[in-house]
Order: structure tokens, then C-alpha cells, then sequence
């Protein structure tokens, strides 16, 4: 399987008035085409940052980026990004903001087939019959549903999602996460999610990269076996569970508040579920 | 292009029956309200003069006003004219500097720092103080001089409006444009522009209000002057004081009429920021 994303010994710094804030040093990330990778870590240990790096909305001071073998040079049409904040446009209809990027992005079908593949999506994520409403007059997972048509309309090889869940209540979530499993299945790209649900990372990816605080770097990488469409009970499987642990022992050992030693095990030979990195 | 938003012509989320209905109600009694306040202050005003006996040049009373109208009905429409014409000019000339200035304090955070101080000084010095001073320096120049100072007194909450819309802009809006690789005009027409229109719609309701008064100050103050403002000061110098309370009345009349325009243009531009009350 080739790799569509690269990110190799990526480092970056914000100037702040305070001088230069280190925020990603020396990180690590592939994502295999048609793969879905979570990446989990602390409140503000960079991983925003390293979406708005992925989308080449900056430029990394060191390391580098590749997007299909080639590196970022800057946005690129074939990237779709969904937020926390859903940023629908209120004056416009809902399928008027899902077809937004079309208006950017140099048109590779004709406009009627645009529109129904805006549709299509609509009707995927259960929003047929919203076509022609305003945002304002849908709840906040159904705006969120049509941030993520907007985010795949223009067909992006890569999808980034921000937390896209972040605001939702637990049910809405639950259920965007069949949603969103059904969209995997029929839109074929290759996906990177932000998130601080680390039931939801193993729910969604099929591997789950855990930074390390700030200054971020690649701390740990989890495999995830299972594949495909699943049920909620999933996550009550003892496999799930066991994940969930390693998982949240690594997340607070990226916060300080664990030893390091512990996930100094030795590598787990090749194939295994986990795999410790450095 | 710029996108205009459609103007959202129904009441949302109502039976249209209903919505008619309740639409009726609401026009008649935003019409009917007012007329009556209108006629109550009248009835008011006529009764006080009537009952403390004074005479009309002491205090005109609505029954003096007819007259003298029918005698300088002509006067009233040319000065009206010019009156209005020249607020108006002052005022566009008030949004596209406003809009233009707002824009590059918006766009750039050093702009926004270096011209800030310089206009609110600028605002903060009363213009009753600078009518004369133009009014003298081009001496003659009556319409020149009084859109000048109609743009002058008007074209700061434009520009502040603009420039705070632009600036508190979400990064998120930016981003889902910015990530396929649209321009920064791009941007300011699809997303920049509309999103501040409530904002720029609250300002030009002050600055229409603004822009009325500049045109007066300077048509009462210059000499020979033209439009209401020096039929005004014509009333004065000769104590006819029906005439005086007959230019007081028309101006309001105007200034309600110049008030509600800009009320219509928001409703069809800006439209989508209004929400039903429930
Ligand atoms: N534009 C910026 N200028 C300066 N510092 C910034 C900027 N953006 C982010 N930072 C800082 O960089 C660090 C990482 O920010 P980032 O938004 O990438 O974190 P995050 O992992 O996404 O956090 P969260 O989980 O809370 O969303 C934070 O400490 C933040 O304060
Ligand atoms: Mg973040």
C-alpha cells in the first residue's frame, strides 16, 4: 500500500510576543491511502497545528511533508477540512454551502452533476429533505453533517477533521460515528481525525497516533484491528478495553502525570496490536 | 463575483397560512402603532399651545404648519431636494471611503494599529467646530462644502463596523476557503463581505442619522445656504416661526424616510441574520 501521507521529523514554532513557542518538534506520521488515522495528545499540545501543516495552510520550519510523494507546497484542492465549528455560511441554503468549494476549485464535471453529488452526499449522512434550509434552522449535529459534505464534495484525497465532534452531545457523537462509517465506505479517501474521544479514535481509525505534550512528538502508535461498519458494542469487547487502557495510560504520560518508563516495554514483535515508538 | 445573499422573503419555520397571518397582524400594527403615537403627539402639542394661549411667535401649533406650507410648498420641494440629494452623496461617498478604510484596518493587523488613533481623534472633535471652518474655506461652494461635512461626520462607524467584522472573522471561515487554495478577494467576497453586512447595516443606520445632521449643520451655518437647513435659518431671520417648526417637521420627515431605506436594504441584503423570535 503506497502512502499518501509523510510526515517525517516535522518541527514548527509560532512567534509569539513572548518569543518562539515550540510547538511541533520532530514528528512522525504516515497514513497509508484509503487509511484513517486518529491522533490523540493534550489540550493544546499542536495538534491543530499539525492539520493547518497537513492542509499547507503553513509551512513546517523543519522536516518534511509529503502529500502523495510530493511535498506541501501550499493548499491544495485536493484537501477537505471540517472544524469543531461547523462555519456554515447562514445566508446561504444548505446544499448552497455544501457546493461551496466547487466555486473554488476548478470544476472537473458539469454543474448538474456537482449538484447531485452534492445531494448524494446530503442523503448520505441522513440530511435529504435539508437541501433548501438555512443553517440556522438545523441542530448542531445536522450542521456538522453538512460541514462534512462540504469538506468531501470536491472529492479531497485527504480529509482532515478537527474534532469535528468536539461540541456534540453524547448521542449526536455516537451517531455520527455510524455516519461517518458509512461515508468511509463510500467515498474513498484517506482520512486524518483530531480528537480528545479516545473511544472514538478506535471506534473510527484503524490506527491511533497518541503526541506527546508540547513540544508534540510522535509518542505512540496503536493499530486498530478491527475494520469496516461495527456496532456501539464494539467498544465493550475486551480487545476494546484493552486498547482504551494502553491508550489512556499513554495519554497521561504525554500530560506528565505517568511515569515514561512504563511504555518502555520492549518492541512488540511485528504484527501485534501495539507498537511503542522510540 | 460577489455572491449578493438572497433576500429570505418568508418568516422561517411557519405554516405559510399562519405565516401570512401573523404577517398581517404585524404589518398592521407596525403601521397602525406609530400613526397613532403620531397623532396623539399632535393632538398633544396643539392642545398645550391652545390651552397656555401662546402666540405663534412663541411656539408654532400643528394648526399654523398648513399655511405655511401651501405659502412655500415650491421652496420645500427645491431645498427638500437638495437637502436629500446631498445627505445621500455625503453618505455613499461615506461608505465606499468607510468600507475602503475599514478594509485595510481589517485586513491588516499594522494599518489597524497606525490609523485607529488618528480616527477616533478625527470623530472626537465636534463637527458643529469644523462647519465653519469648511463653510469659510470654500466659501460659495455650497454643495461641495456640504457633502464634505456630511461625509466627514458620517464615514466613522462605517469604517470601524468593517473593520471589526474583518478582523474577528473566525480563522475557520478563512480556512475551509484558504485550504483549496482561494485568494484573499476570493475570500473577502464569498465569506469576509456578507458575514460583516449585519454589522455594516447597524453603522449605516447611525451614519445616515449622522450624515442628515452634517447636511444641516452646514446649510444653516454657510451663508446664502441652500436646502431645508437655509430655509430654516431664513425662518429665523425673519421670527417666522411656523415656517421654522414647518422645516423642523419635513426634516424629520425626511430623515425617517432616509432611515427606513436603509432599513429595506438591510432586510434584502442582510435578510438572514434576523431570526424569529419563538
Ligand atoms: N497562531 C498562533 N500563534 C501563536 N501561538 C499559537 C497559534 N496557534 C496556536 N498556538 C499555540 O500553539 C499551541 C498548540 O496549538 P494547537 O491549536 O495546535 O493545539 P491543539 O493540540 O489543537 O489543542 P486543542 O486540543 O486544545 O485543540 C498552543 O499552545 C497554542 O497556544
Ligand atoms: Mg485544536
Amino acid at each position: 500500500m503506497t502512502a499518501m501521507i509523510e510526515i517525517r521529523g516535522v518541527r514548527h514554532a509560532y512567534q509569539t510576543a513572548d518569543g518562539p513557542l515550540q510547538v511541533l518538534d520532530g514528528l512522525e506520521l504516515t497514513v497509508d491511502e484509503g487509511g484513517f488515522v486518529a491522533v490523540v495528545g493534550p489540550s493544546g499540545c499542536g495538534k491543530s497545528t499539525l492539520t493547518r501543516l497537513i492542509a499547507g495552510l503553513m509551512k513546517p520550519d523543519a522536516g518534511e511533508m509529503l502529500l502523495h510523494g510530493r511535498p506541501v507546497q501550499g493548499p491544495r484542492s485536493t484537501v477537505g477540512m471540517a472544524f469543531q465549528n461547523p462555519v456554515l455560511l447562514e445566508w446561504r441554503t444548505i446544499l448552497q454551502n455544501v457546493m461551496l468549494p466547487l466555486e473554488i476549485v476548478p470544476a472537473k464535471t458539469p454543474r448538474r452533476q456537482q449538484e447531485e453529488r452534492a445531494r448524494y452526499l446530503l442523503s448520505l449522512v441522513g440530511l435529504d429533505g435539508f437541501e433548501d434550509k438555512r443553517p440556522s434552522e438545523l441542530s448542531g449535529g445536522m450542521r456538522q453533517r453538512a460541514s462534512l459534505c462540504r469538506a468531501l464534495v470536491h472529492q479531497p484525497e485527504v480529509l482532515i477533521l478537527d474534532e469535528p465532534f468536539g461540541a456534540l452531545d453524547a448521542f449526536t457523537r455516537e451517531d455520527l460515528w455510524q455516519t461517518m462509517h458509512r461515508v468511509k465506505e463510500n467515498e474513498p479517501f484517506t482520512g486524518v481525525l483530531i480528537t480528545h474521544d479516545l473511544r472514538e479514535s478506535i471506534f473510527l481509525a484503524n490506527q491511533v497516533v497518541v503526541l506527546s505534550g508540547r513540544p508534540a512528538r510522535t509518542q505512540y502508535v496503536l493499530d486498530v484491528p478491527a475494520t469496516g461498519p461495527r456496532d456501539l458494542e464494539h467498544l465493550y469487547t475486551a480487545e476494546a478495553s484493552e486498547m482504551l487502557t494502553v491508550l489512556r495510560h499513554q495519554i497521561e504520560v504525554a500530560q506528565g502525570r505517568a511515569p515514561a518508563e512504563d511504555t518502555a516495554t520492549p518492541a512488540p514483535p511485528p504484527g501485534s496490536a501495539a507498537q511503542g515508538m522510540q | 463575483m460577489a455572491y449578493v445573499p438572497v433576500p429570505v422573503t418568508k418568516p422561517r419555520g411557519v405554516a405559510m397560512a399562519r405565516s401570512k397571518a401573523v404577517g398581517k397582524a404585524l404589518v398592521s400594527r407596525s403601521v397602525m402603532a406609530p400613526l397613532a403615537a403620531i397623532v396623539v403627539f399632535v393632538v398633544l402639542w396643539e392642545l398645550l399651545v391652545q390651552a397656555n394661549g401662546w402666540p405663534d411667535y412663541v411656539m408654532a401649533s400643528p394648526s399654523d404648519l398648513p399655511p405655511a406650507y401651501a405659502r412655500y410648498w415650491d421652496l420645500f420641494l427645491v431645498m427638500g431636494w437638495q437637502t436629500l440629494w446631498r445627505t445621500v452623496v455625503g453618505l455613499v461617498l461615506a461608505v465606499v471611503v468607510g468600507v475602503a478604510l475599514g478594509m485595510i484596518m481589517g485586513f491588516s493587523r499594522l494599518m489597524r494599529d497606525a490609523l485607529y488613533p488618528l480616527l477616533v481623534g478625527f470623530n472626537a472633535i465636534p463637527k458643529a467646530t469644523v462647519v465653519p471652518i469648511v463653510a469659510l474655506m470654500f466659501v460659495g461652494a455650497h454643495d461641495f462644502n456640504t457633502i464634505l461635512i456630511a461625509f466627514m461626520i458620517s464615514f466613522f462607524p462605517i469604517a470601524v463596523s468593517i473593520s471589526i467584522g474583518l478582523s474577528t472573522l473566525e480563522p475557520e471561515y478563512r480556512d475551509i476557503l484558504r485550504a483549496l487554495g482561494a485568494s484573499q478577494s476570493t475570500i473577502f467576497w464569498k465569506i469576509a463581505l456578507p458575514k460583516t453586512l449585519p454589522e455594516f447595516f447597524g453603522a449605516m443606520k447611525v451614519a445616515v442619522t449622522l450624515a442628515f445632521i452634517g447636511t444641516n449643520l452646514m446649510e444653516i451655518v454657510s451663508p446664502h445656504g441652500r436646502g431645508l437647513g437655509a430655509l430654516f435659518d431664513s425662518g429665523k431671520t425673519n421670527s417666522d416661526y411656523p415656517l421654522m417648526f414647518a422645516v423642523l417637521i419635513a426634516l424629520a420627515v425626511l430623515g425617517i424616510l432616509l432611515y427606513y431605506v436603509v432599513v429595506a436594504l438591510e432586510k434584502i441584503f442582510a435578510g438572514w441574520a434576523e431570526r424569529t423570535p419563538t
